[in-house]
């Protein structure tokens, strides 16, 4: 792999939880709770999980909108784990963000040059006349008309916001994006044209993603790698195709089979799982997904360390006996098979 | 097919705005047989929650009216009705489940109570035979140790357990026909999954009809007998469910169903895309309104396209241009 232009290593994130007469802390939500991994140049890391997995928490933690609990995150080499908003600025250049709600994430009170010009004016990029041209170069770049500069944001529709938050990202031509659920509230004949827009973008300019989403074919369609998340964890992480096709984790493989696919296959075989995602506040203490399916070996776990291990070349799973097959697991644990 | 269980013939649903009354549902006819799944998929603003909220009498008022049409469930025109003669029916022959279970849970009752609410205004039973019968709901929707939870409030149950607990109230009355908008889009895949299962386990169990609402055809490959596919606020195609997957006939249903990315389709390949949007409301055209978001211009925009069957149950507006009749 070539140098990463972001490393993430054993991240934790940990809001804590007031209570009680005096708003003491009574303890914490460990919403991000141990996290490595890097994205390449030009690479789509696609994380999935459900919601309270803490995946948006991560995507915050990795731009500085979160601070960081314990562990580093280093970004074109540089770590800025603890780098604070003026030393983040030189840096926004570089990595951007694109959220779920174009609608929290505008300025109502802004037109759209405004919107778009401003990070420009802020990194001194220009005069006023070539910023004027790169606003409509960059609404050009995004599918939207030169006359949008001069409206506001709620004049637009769900897919016509993402793609002035798309080009207010991309105007600073930044080397990394975390796109939060970028198509999540769109309806699907508008997810797919931003789908296009952001595939053909980071072909232009070379970009990397981290692309967070809940959608698996979705995260699957766009994304290099994919990463699984459960409960604050990545349980496994490999090529996307070797993860929809060969998933090694018990939480990947459900849900691989929850996904309704458009088309009408009545023998297909569901794995459904019972309950809920656990509470990040008060998590098991050994496999969360272990815990949840209650598996008979869950009291190993805890205790135990349930790392990523890598099973196959690029492929990592959490060395959780819970979560593997037996084959698997004694591949990940070295274990000699029991003859039983 | 038996007699059906709901006709809705030529219903036209008109909100009176700033712009004058413009009709968000615009002559939608289709039917719903005894016990079947009828799915009506289509993108926001295609009119196919105001289809539901038409048919249960839940429009919004002052603004929302029926201009035109006729709903027909076991005979009766529902459209008809007195809002008290449609309370009778609502929630007791035809149970509803809506999207956001938070909203259709009150906050400040014990859910069991909710639900024995059903049984007391409908069934005419006991205080307590209505709390045992609460219970018992729980139980069949699968919630743990129903006698506890019947005690706690809404916000103390997780999203998929209070979908649990308004499916249990709409099915609460057995009755004939569920219409479900949107019921699993605010829940997690593994969680719809389970919500999904329930539906059609009950289904199965108590017969009932029910009309699905989505803008999933994921979950309407899953779940659905019948498809009806609106488009801003018409119905462009309808058709049994294996029939809609394997030959959908109007250029909308296929760009749809081509724009989603798919576990086989090739990894960060461009997909192929519905160009521009939905045209606002008080902007549509007489004629075919895709015709109208393909920037096309002539005759298709003038007048209404016939709706034809081009095969056993198989609808589809006949646009000249939309309609892929040389496939057939």
């Amino acid at each position: 792999m070539m140098t990463p232009i972001l490393s993430v290593r054993d991240l934790k994130v940990h809001f804590p939880v007031l209570g009680g007469v005096f708003s003491s802390k009574i303890g914490s939500v460990r919403a991000v709770d141990g996290v490595s991994l890097d994205i390449a140049p030009g690479e789509t890391l696609g994380l999935v999980g459900e919601s309270g997995c803490g995946k948006s928490t991560l995507g915050r933690a990795i731009v500085r909108l979160t601070d960081a609990t314990a562990g580093s995150v280093s970004f074109d080499g540089r770590n800025i784990t603890h780098t604070g908003p003026r030393g983040m600025r030189p840096l926004r250049k570089d990595l951007q963000m694109i959220f779920q709600d174009p609608v929290e994430s505008l300025n109502a009170r802004h037109s759209i040059r405004e919107i778009l010009e401003e990070p420009l004016i802020i990194h001194g990029v220009g005069n006023a006349a070539s910023r004027a041209a790169r606003v409509k170069e960059l609404l050009d770049r995004v599918g939207l008309p030169a006359s949008a500069q001069d409206r506001y944001p709620f004049e637009f529709s769900g897919g016509q916001r993402q793609r002035v938050g798309i080009a207010r990202a991309i105007a600073l031509k930044p080397k990394l994006i975390v796109c939060d659920e970028p198509v999540s509230a769109l309806d699907v004949s508008v997810q797919s044209q931003v789908l296009n827009l952001l595939l053909e973008l980071q072909r232009e300019m070379g970009l990397s993603y981290l692309f967070i989403a809940h959608d698996l074919a979705v995260v699957k369609h766009i994304s290099d790698r994919v990463a699984v998340m459960y409960l604050g964890k990545i349980v496994e992480m490999a090529d996307a195709e070797e993860v929809y096709h060969r998933p090694k984790h018990a939480y990947t493989k459900a849900l691989l089979s929850a996904i309704p696919e458009p088309e009408v296959n009545r023998d297909k075989k569901r794995i459904l799982l019972e309950g809920d995602v656990p509470s990040p506040i008060d998590p098991p203490k050994g496999s969360a997904f272990g815990h949840r399916i209650r598996h008979h070996r869950y009291e190993e776990t805890i205790g135990a360390d349930l790392s990523l291990q890598e099973l196959a070349p690029g492929h990592w799973v959490a060395a959780d006996p819970c979560c593997l097959t037996p084959e698997d697991w004694a591949l990940v644990s070295k274990e000699v098979p029991q003859l039983v | 097919m038996s007699e059906p269980l709901l006709q809705v013939r030529e219903l036209i649903t008109a909100f009176d705005t700033e712009a004058g009354l413009v009709r968000a549902v615009d002559q939608v006819s289709f039917e719903v047989a005894k016990g079947q799944t009828l799915g009506i998929v289509g993108e926001s603003g295609c009119g196919k929650s105001v289809t539901a909220m038409s048919l249960i009498g839940l429009l919004p008022q002052p603004m929302g009216k029926i201009l035109q049409g006729e709903v027909l469930f076991k005979g009766r025109d529902l459209t008809r009705l007195k809002n008290s003669e449609m309370r009778k029916i609502r929630g007791n022959e035809i149970g509803v489940i809506f999207q956001e279970p938070m909203t259709a849970l009150n906050p400040v009752h014990r859910i069991g109570k909710q639900i024995a609410e059903c049984f007391l205004l409908h069934k005419k039973v006991s205080k307590k035979k209505a709390w045992e019968s609460a219970i018992e709901m729980l139980r069949l929707v699968k919630i743990p140790a129903p006698e506890l939870r019947a005690m706690d409030y809404p916000h103390q149950l997780s999203g998929g357990m209070r979908q649990r607990v308004v499916i249990a109230m709409a099915l609460a009355c057995r009755p004939d026909l569920v219409i479900a908008d949107e019921p699993t889009t605010a829940l997690d895949v593994t969680v719809q999954a389970q919500i999904l299962d329930l539906i059609k386990r009950l289904q199965g169990e108590m017969g009932m009809a029910v009309m699905l609402i989505t803008h999933d055809l994921g979950v309407i490959a899953e779940t659905c007998d019948e498809v009806v596919v609106m488009y801003a606020g018409r119905v462009v195609e309808r058709a049994p469910a294996a029939e809609l997957f394997a030959r959908p006939l109007h250029a909308y249903t296929r760009g749809l169903l081509a724009s989603i990315p798919r576990m086989d389709t090739p990894r960060k390949s461009i997909l192929p895309v519905i160009p521009g949007m939905v045209a606002a409301l008080r902007d549509f055209v007489p004629g075919c309104r895709f015709c109208q978001r393909m920037g096309r211009d002539g005759a298709t925009l003038r007048e209404r396209p016939p709706f034809i069957q081009v095969a056993p149950g198989h609808w589809v507006e006949a646009c000249p241009i939309c309609y892929a009749a040389t496939e057939l």
